[in-house]
């Protein structure tokens, strides 16, 4: 297969970039799209250009790492995928592939196609855990959950916090990943007893960071590689607004 | 010289850990605060470490070369986590988590440490759904199980395939909580390219910033390393990327002993290689061996599609040698018997290196649902991957490197030869020997980093308190920086005109065809002699573009393969000095007529522990007697 | 510095922003309700009861207030949003995204400003009366009755065209506002959403087909 690569080129967040073309032959229909990139990296590098930079590292769709904006959609084309899940036989043969890094104020890029996510952690910082103390804890099975819960609880806990929800949103509001850690823990007894402080603390937090105000457009749940639904971002909601009216000034 | 002191506490086994630990010294809280402690990694290992050091006061400073401490590889375990907590009533304790740990590893790791990391594994379910882990649940609400390879209880905790996931991410919210406090300080995008000793202890390390290239200094009482394995040394494995042993090794080359390092899991189901350009291999989780049955045609040659071929025409060849275990054989084991097979000439596929899980009878017993429900993910991620559905045909699997057993030699306290270098988790070698059995690396790592090194460390520490905080501008970090420098200038000036991967992959090529699944005397000599060459070619060859002080990928996979290449001489050493097979080492010469691993206990019964002496020297082997006093050496059978 | 720039958090805007919907959602339904005895054929008779009826009454009154401010912060904030979002995305992509959503969401903003100036519009015509450029009609003594300022509008094609196109973009905009409101306040459950979006949708259209039958029925057949 043969490609037009367009891709966003930076040499570091203090300089200017732009998008370069360049044309990439012999590529197999097997190769994931990052080894498409590794290919391409390889035949710059030998011919005495510089690698283009994007961040990586499993390489199976679970560290959250890799993240490029794909012909219009974050990690490419498909539903339910990361970048690095994602394999050439899914792009036309002789078509031109864009590749640009995530766009938001919150994620200010670094180089090429890296931008800087510290600002998702910023906010677990602000209360994305259980505060309990390691030993001391009760036997596991003293506090039973209802399985569905538990399960749900699940389906939320799986975020990778690639940050795929920002890029896809048109107002770049990180309300997806947020409120799919204030709903993990809010489902969950062991997580209940602080809930209203920690979503609180953790939209505070968002706000802060420079995100965008979600505007229920779904097109995060769209492009989340884990499938997060935004039944979570009601949840946030939900119990945002009952803090606010319930919570106790002292 | 170096003397190897396990300091395995005396009286009976299971009173060992408890008795020891009442009697360990105390660090004051007052003192706590006074003493600076250095984690680098921030796997499970690392961040529980980490968090739990916080937690208890000290001032800790933890290290990763990702973006964000989430992203460690203990994220991509999947099938689950082990615990003796027999909530199934099948006959579990701790005892026999420990003897099923014990003979899984055959009879290659210290009974005293084995113990300890069963015993603390119910610990560790508890503390992890006490921090909100969605941990697998029935519907009376308590926690489920599942069974796992090598053993016949049921005692995998799980949460579907992402289990590593959800136990790493509960760590890391505990980590978090202590950065939040002040406690720990988070130093992300750093690779630890030096450790840094004065009077001969543990005193710092030497970090390059991977986004500016600069190296920075980091003091400290006591350091750990929770750094992983080596499995990358492969190029093609089931790991990540970017996860490096340069730490270990830095670590190594400074006086700390590298225990078994040809001891290297090959793990028996994962995706096999599609493409010349491949980059990693995905594991396929082995739970998926509870319902999945292996097979390959009884006929070399077998052009017939899987799903044509008709039972009597099918050889499921681990139920056929292993009757007792079937499908569910350790992973050394199936691994071997799958080389076997494609060896023979019955592998499927192009490249006939391959061979098929199906789920058929899974699921026509009980349903398309039920399957999906266990294993929905990681059927998803397959036809991902290959394109192939399968609910409709069969997997297709073969074996990859997947997890060190071997690394930094470490005491019962998990500290390494070097005074305050401590090993947590998968970098040091405690608790596997030869072979690890699924789900117990994610309990090894969260017990030794939650319940064990918190206690061991703070012994060392309690004689540290007369110590002040200390500064970096002395001559032993100024000279570390200096290597550290040098080296770096060194691989940048080679300016040749081959890539850092391509090199990456032609070791990785040498290594898997000298000290992979099957290893011989010949072959490794052979692997060694070809070690040297490449590594030759690269400091003629290798082509690293852009500049030392710039964010600069190419710089960082450089140096980490550079410290492969020594990493894979001593592997290679080691499958030599080893002249037995036993777990994941398994040497041709070695082997009973009908194929199976033969030890050597009268010989072998030790750990080998080799020190470092310079590159290309031949390292000092150190041999630390294994005493088996509480169970029988006797031939690991499945049968 | 905070990024922020502002003092309440981006819930509260998500709050304030659907309640004050949801209050215009309702009057939506009032007012068709009452515009529709425009219908009924009377020479607006019932109509100018209802109205007079309407104007008088004291709580009717107050909603009124209540009515103006709903606008005023639905439209503020609207705009301060739309602000704070674009400034959350300084570069935008170079390829148009792709992402699945539907036209109705990702046009909030964009349907909200027309059927703003439409609304200035409906009140230039609403003062019109005011002022007293049309007849009081029947026994009335107050200058509620709208039939007469209704019926000239609706003489010229374009002010027809006008309304009507205007009620189409009304009914994008309330086709999305209407679940999103539940969405904003948390009552996104998997069992009764899909009720909530159906109910939506037909909302939607019931009150774009309502409001713009009054001005074809007094071009055509008046």
């Amino acid at each position: 297969m043969n490609f037009k690569l367009k891709i966003w080129r930076q040499k570091n967040a203090a300089t200017k970039g732009k998008f370069e073309d360049y044309t990439l032959n012999d590529v197999s229909p097997e190769m994931s799209f990052l080894q498409m990139l590794d290919y391409f990296n390889d035949k710059l590098i030998t011919e005495g250009g510089q690698p283009v930079h994007f961040e990586h590292d499993c390489r199976e769709g679970i560290c959250g790492s890799c993240g490029l904006y794909i012909n219009g959609r974050p990690h490419g084309p498909l539903r339910n995928t990361t970048t690095c899940e994602l394999h050439m036989r899914e792009f036309e043969d002789g078509s031109t592939i864009v590749i640009e890094p995530w766009r938001s104020r919150a994620f200010p890029i670094i180089k090429d196609l890296v931008v800087d996510r510290s600002s998702f952690e910023e906010v677990m910082l602000a209360g994305g855990f259980v505060n309990i103390n390691t030993g001391g804890a009760l036997d596991a099975n003293t506090t039973p959950i209802n399985k569905k819960i538990s399960d749900r609880a699940f389906d939320a806990a799986v975020c990778i916090g690639c940050g795929a929800c920002v890029a896809a949103c048109k107002n770049s509001s990180a309300a997806l990943f947020v409120s799919a850690k204030v709903s993990q823990f809010a489902m969950l007894p062991q997580g209940k007893t602080e809930a209203a402080e920690r979503v609180e603390k953790m939209v505070a937090k968002m706000d802060d960071m420079g995100f965008g105000f979600c505007s229920n457009t779904y097109a995060c749940e769209f492009d989340c590689p884990k499938g997060i639904s935004v039944e979570f971002i009601a949840q946030m909601n939900r119990e945002f607004f009952s803090a606010k009216v319930c919570s106790h000034k002292k | 010289m170096i003397k190897l002191e396990s300091k395995i506490p005396q009286g009976p086994l299971a009173d060992k850990w408890n008795n020891y630990k009442s009697h360990l010294s105390l660090v004051s809280p007052a003192n706590k605060k006074k003493l600076d402690i250095i984690v680098v990694g921030t796997g499970l290992s690392g961040a529980s470490s980490a968090s739990a050091l916080g937690e208890l006061g000290y001032n800790v400073k933890v290290f990763c070369f990702q973006d964000s401490s989430r992203r460690a590889h203990s994220v991509a375990a999947q099938g689950g986590i082990n615990a003796a907590k027999n909530y199934k009533n099948d006959g579990d304790s701790v005892y026999r988590l420990f003897y099923d740990m014990i003979k899984g590893g055959d009879f290659r790791a210290r009974e005293a440490n084995v113990y300890r990391a069963a015993e603390v594994s119910n610990l560790v379910i508890d503390h992890f759904s006490a921090m909100g882990v969605p941990f697998a649940r029935d519907y009376g609400g308590g926690l489920d199980t599942r069974s796992f390879g090598g053993v016949q209880v049921s005692r995998t905790f799980y949460a579907k395939g992402q289990t590593g996931q959800q136990c790493l991410l509960g760590t890391y919210s505990s980590l978090n909580r202590q950065i939040a406090k002040g406690n720990v300080t988070l130093y992300t995008r750093r690779d630890m390219l030096d450790l840094v000793m004065v009077d001969g202890k543990a005193r710092g390390i030497i970090t390059r910033n991977l986004l500016t290239g600069e190296l920075e200094r980091h003091s400290a009482h006591a350091v750990v390393l929770a750094t992983g394995g080596y499995g990358t040394v492969f190029y093609l494995s089931t790991l990540a990327l970017g996860s490096n042993s340069s730490a270990a090794w830095a670590a190594h080359k400074k006086g700390a002993l590298f225990a078994n390092p040809s001891f290297i899991q090959i793990h028996p189901t994962s995706i096999p290689v599609l493409n010349d350009y491949q980059s990693k291999l995905t594991l396929m989780s082995e739970s998926l061996r509870n319902d999945g049955r292996v097979w390959v045609p009884k006929e070399k040659d077998e052009k017939r599609k899987p799903n044509d071929i008709p039972e009597e025409d099918r050889d499921y060849y681990l139920e056929r040698r292993y009757p007792a275990f079937g499908n569910l054989v350790p992973r050394d084991v199936a691994s071997r018997a799958a080389k076997e097979r494609c060896d023979a000439g019955y592998g499927v596929g192009d490249t006939g290196l391959s061979v098929y899980l199906d789920f058929k009878d899974a699921i026509n017993k009980q349903g398309e649902k039920v399957i999906a429900d266990k294993y929905g993910n990681l059927f998803e991620m397959y036809e991902k991957i290959t394109g192939i559905n399968p609910y409709r045909e069969p997997m297709r699997i073969y074996p990859a490197g997947h997890y060190t057993m071997g690394g930094l030699w470490v005491d019962y306290n998990l500290m390494t030869t070097i005074p305050g270098l401590y090993s947590v988790g998968e970098s040091n070698f405690s608790d596997h020997g030869a072979n690890r059995l699924g789900a117990s690396s994610l309990m090894q790592c969260s017990g030794d980093g939650y319940f064990i090194l918190p206690y061991t460390i703070g012994d060392y520490l309690s004689d540290e308190i007369r110590t002040p905080r200390f500064s970096t501008d002395t001559p032993e970090f100024e000279e570390a920086e200096k290597e550290v420098k040098e080296r770096i200038a060194r691989v940048m000036a080679v300016n040749g005109t081959q890539t850092v991967t391509s090199f990456h992959r032609r070791l990785g090529k040498i290594l898997w065809d000298s000290c992979g699944m099957v290893r011989s005397k010949e072959g490794l000599e052979k692997g060694i002699e070809m070690l040297d060459q490449l590594e030759e070619e690269f400091w003629k060859e290798v082509k690293v573009p852009g500049t030392a002080d710039e964010y600069n990928q190419e710089l960082e996979k450089a140096l980490r393969v550079a410290d492969f290449f020594e990493v894979g001489r001593l592997m290679c050493q080691d499958a030599l000095d080893r002249d037995e097979s036993c777990g994941a080492h398994f040497r041709e010469e070695f082997q009973s007529p009908q194929g199976e691993a033969q030890r050597n206990d009268a010989e072998f019964a030790h750990v080998s522990a080799y020190e470092y002496a310079g590159n290309k020297q031949k390292p000092v082997l150190h041999k630390e007697p294994l005493v088996f006093e509480n169970v029988e050496l006797k031939e690991r059978s499945y049968k | 510095m905070s990024k922020k720039g502002f003092s309440i958090a981006s819930l509260s805007h998500k709050y304030i922003m659907a309640a004050a919907g949801a209050f215009l959602m309702l009057f939506l339904v009032m007012h068709l309700a009452t515009n529709l005895l425009l219908l009924a054929g009377d020479g607006g008779g019932t109509f100018a009861e209802s109205v007079d009826f309407l104007l008088t009454s004291r709580l009717i009154k107050i909603m009124e207030y209540v009515l103006f401010g709903a606008f005023i912060l639905h439209i503020l904030l609207g705009v301060v949003i739309e602000i704070h979002n674009r400034r959350s995305r300084p570069v935008g992509y170079h390829v148009k995204p792709k992402s699945g959503t539907s036209a109705f969401s990702k046009f909030m903003f964009h349907s909200g400003i027309i059927i703003f100036i439409f609304l200035l519009l409906h009140l230039y015509h609403f003062f019109l009366v005011k002022l007293g450029f049309f007849p009081v009609y029947g026994d009335a003594t107050e200058v509620h009755d709208f039939f007469p300022m209704v019926v000239y509008v609706f003489q010229s094609p374009w002010m027809v065209a006008i309304y009507i196109v205007s009620f189409i973009v009304l009914g994008f905009h309330l086709k999305h506002a209407f679940q999103s409101a539940f969405q904003s306040f948390g009552l996104n459950h998997d069992k009764y959403m899909p009720a909530i979006k159906t109910v939506g949708t037909i909302y939607a259209i019931a009150i774009t087909i309502g409001f713009s039958v009054i001005p074809l029925y007094f071009y055509f057949i008046y």
